[in-house]
């Protein structure tokens, strides 16, 4: 009965979202090419499945490399920077002005960089996307040491490597999946944005770009649903990773 | 031999700059083996400073700590007392039992081993079926007694306690503070409690030692010598006696002295 009064209200609302725009497009006699019904976008995304399960895949395996490898990086650089502290102060503004960047704008130079048929650069955009919510949320649970546990681990004496390993670590852990959960979504975001400059034919942004340019607007509408599905997928997933690595948190925080 | 002999001891924060502080003035006080001691003072008056340079968690400006026998710094090293705070202090991502094995585990001491010896020691607070339960699963009197059998673990000589009870409900202070006689009678633990309740101080020591702040000192030091520990004890007339001493000792500071040439 609780399950259904959370999961209810949103799928009533989607459901009457969906009819309010299928009425609007039908009676108003909106031309497709503002916006196709969701019938047309439903009957294209079933013809086209295969493709878009395809899509899907190439652009997630992009996004999954780059988030792992701009994850793995980004809490590598927090720990290095919450060991000496001067540092951690230069890195902060400088991570930021990293992240003011519109690393989006790289894509088409990085393409260049590399040979066509590479997804090198797609891995290095989302990586750079990913690395910035990561380090910074890491760095900030590095440097959040209870003192009382600070007092308790010096009384044992343990070194600056243990405390580092038994306490700032899992201390962190629920810093870094924050940053997990903001940077997952981006990661696909930045997969699926980065293949519109050009590169490998095969995932859902370029698939959605040249339905586009053949006016095929109700196919392109159904790679960008699959978009937002891989999206979802990739978002879940991060929570369920954080529910299986932080058991003590019986909850998830919302 | 003496669990703790401080000498001398003086503890200036922020030497020589606008907002130095005298946190301990020339203190010296000696703690018996097996001796339970509590160090009562209004805030401010050194009392966590004390046994904060007791642990080696701090460092004298001038004097000298000497735990069983050795150097402060040396008896930390070797892991030589336990300690709790008024903060459980306990990890989160650990399991009661994990929490309780956690000094073990930094001694070295074998999966096995460390297990069964941390099974123990929650069996010693009654806490033995939540040994896989996390922290936030318990209540603050469960978690701090948690926190004292992790101090008690490595089975240190000497305890050092910094208003560990502070933060809990009078009813379960009260049990707790037998269960903690019980434990340091069973156990033969010297320890130093700091608190700023005069009742709870009379109730658990031997020895009550008064301090006042601006600069920290010791001023007073009441024995207290009560026929048994229990619960009726708290109603007898040398308990009251006791109270009333420790009390007048905070209050007069130099008056008591006066008193009692």
């Amino acid at each position: 009965m609780r399950w259904v009064r959370s999961v209810g209200p949103p799928i009533l609302l989607g459901i009457l979202v969906i009819v309010a725009w299928e009425l609007t497009v039908k009676l108003g006699r909106i031309a497709p090419f503002i916006v196709p019904a969701p019938s047309a976008i439903w009957r294209e995304f079933v013809e086209q499945r295969g493709n878009v399960w395809q899509a899907a895949l190439a652009s997630g395996v992009n996004a999954l490399i780059g988030l792992i490898g701009g994850t793995v990086v980004g809490v590598l650089a927090a720990m290095t920077a919450s060991r000496f502290r001067p540092l951690s102060e230069v890195s902060v503004p400088f991570a930021a002005v990293l992240n003011a960047l519109p690393i989006i704008a790289l894509a088409p130079i990085l393409n260049n960089m590399f040979e066509s048929t590479s997804s090198v650069p797609r891995w290095i955009v989302t990586g750079i996307i990913v690395f910035f919510p990561i380090f910074v949320n890491t760095l900030r649970g590095l440097r959040e040491v209870d003192p009382t546990h600070r007092e308790l681990m010096q009384s044992y004496a343990a070194s600056g490597w243990t405390f580092a390993r038994k306490v700032r670590l899992p201390g962190a852990l629920p810093f870094v999946f924050t940053g997990l959960r903001q940077a997952s979504s981006l990661a696909v975001i930045a997969a699926v944005v980065a293949e519109y400059f050009g590169g490998l034919q095969n995932g859902l942004g370029s698939r959605i770009t040249s339905a586009a340019s053949f006016t095929a607007y109700p196919r392109a509408w159904a790679f960008v649903v699959g978009a937002c599905l891989l999206g979802l997928a990739f978002y879940l997933s991060t929570l369920l990773l954080e529910r299986l690595a932080m058991p003590w948190k019986s909850r998830l925080i919302t | 031999m003496n669990a703790v002999e401080v000498a001398g001891l003086t503890k200036v924060f922020n030497a020589g700059r606008a907002d130095e502080v005298t946190a301990l003035s020339d203190v010296d006080l000696t703690v018996g083996d097996g001796e339970f001691v509590s160090l009562i003072g209004p805030s401010g008056c050194g009392k966590s400073t004390l046994l904060r340079l007791i642990g080696d968690l701090l460092s004298p400006t001038r004097g000298t700590v000497t735990v069983a026998g050795q150097p402060a710094a040396k008896a930390r090293m070797k892991q030589g007392y336990g300690i709790a705070f008024q903060q459980s202090g306990l990890f989160e991502w650990r399991t009661v039992l994990r929490n309780v094995e956690l000094p073990l585990e930094l001694r070295g001491m074998s999966r096995a081993d460390r297990r069964a010896r941390a099974e123990e020691m929650l069996a010693l607070v009654g806490l033995s079926e939540f040994a896989g339960h996390y922290p936030a699963q318990l209540s603050g009197g469960m978690q701090q007694r948690v926190a004292i059998s992790r101090a008690l673990a490595v089975s240190p000589p000497l305890l050092l306690m910094d208003e560990p009870f502070g933060a809990l409900d009078e009813m379960t202070r009260e049990r707790l503070q037998s269960e903690l006689l019980q434990i340091c009678a069973k156990t033969r633990t010297s320890t130093v409690f700091v608190t700023h309740s005069i009742s709870e101080a009379v109730f658990l020591s031997d020895r009550v030692v008064v301090m006042s702040p601006r600069p920290g000192r010791i001023t007073a030091t009441v024995d207290v010598d009560l026929p048994s520990r229990d619960d009726a004890v708290r109603q007898s007339e040398k308990y009251f006696a006791a109270v009333t001493e420790v009390r007048q000792a905070l209050r007069g500071g130099t008056q008591a002295r006066a008193a009692t040439p």
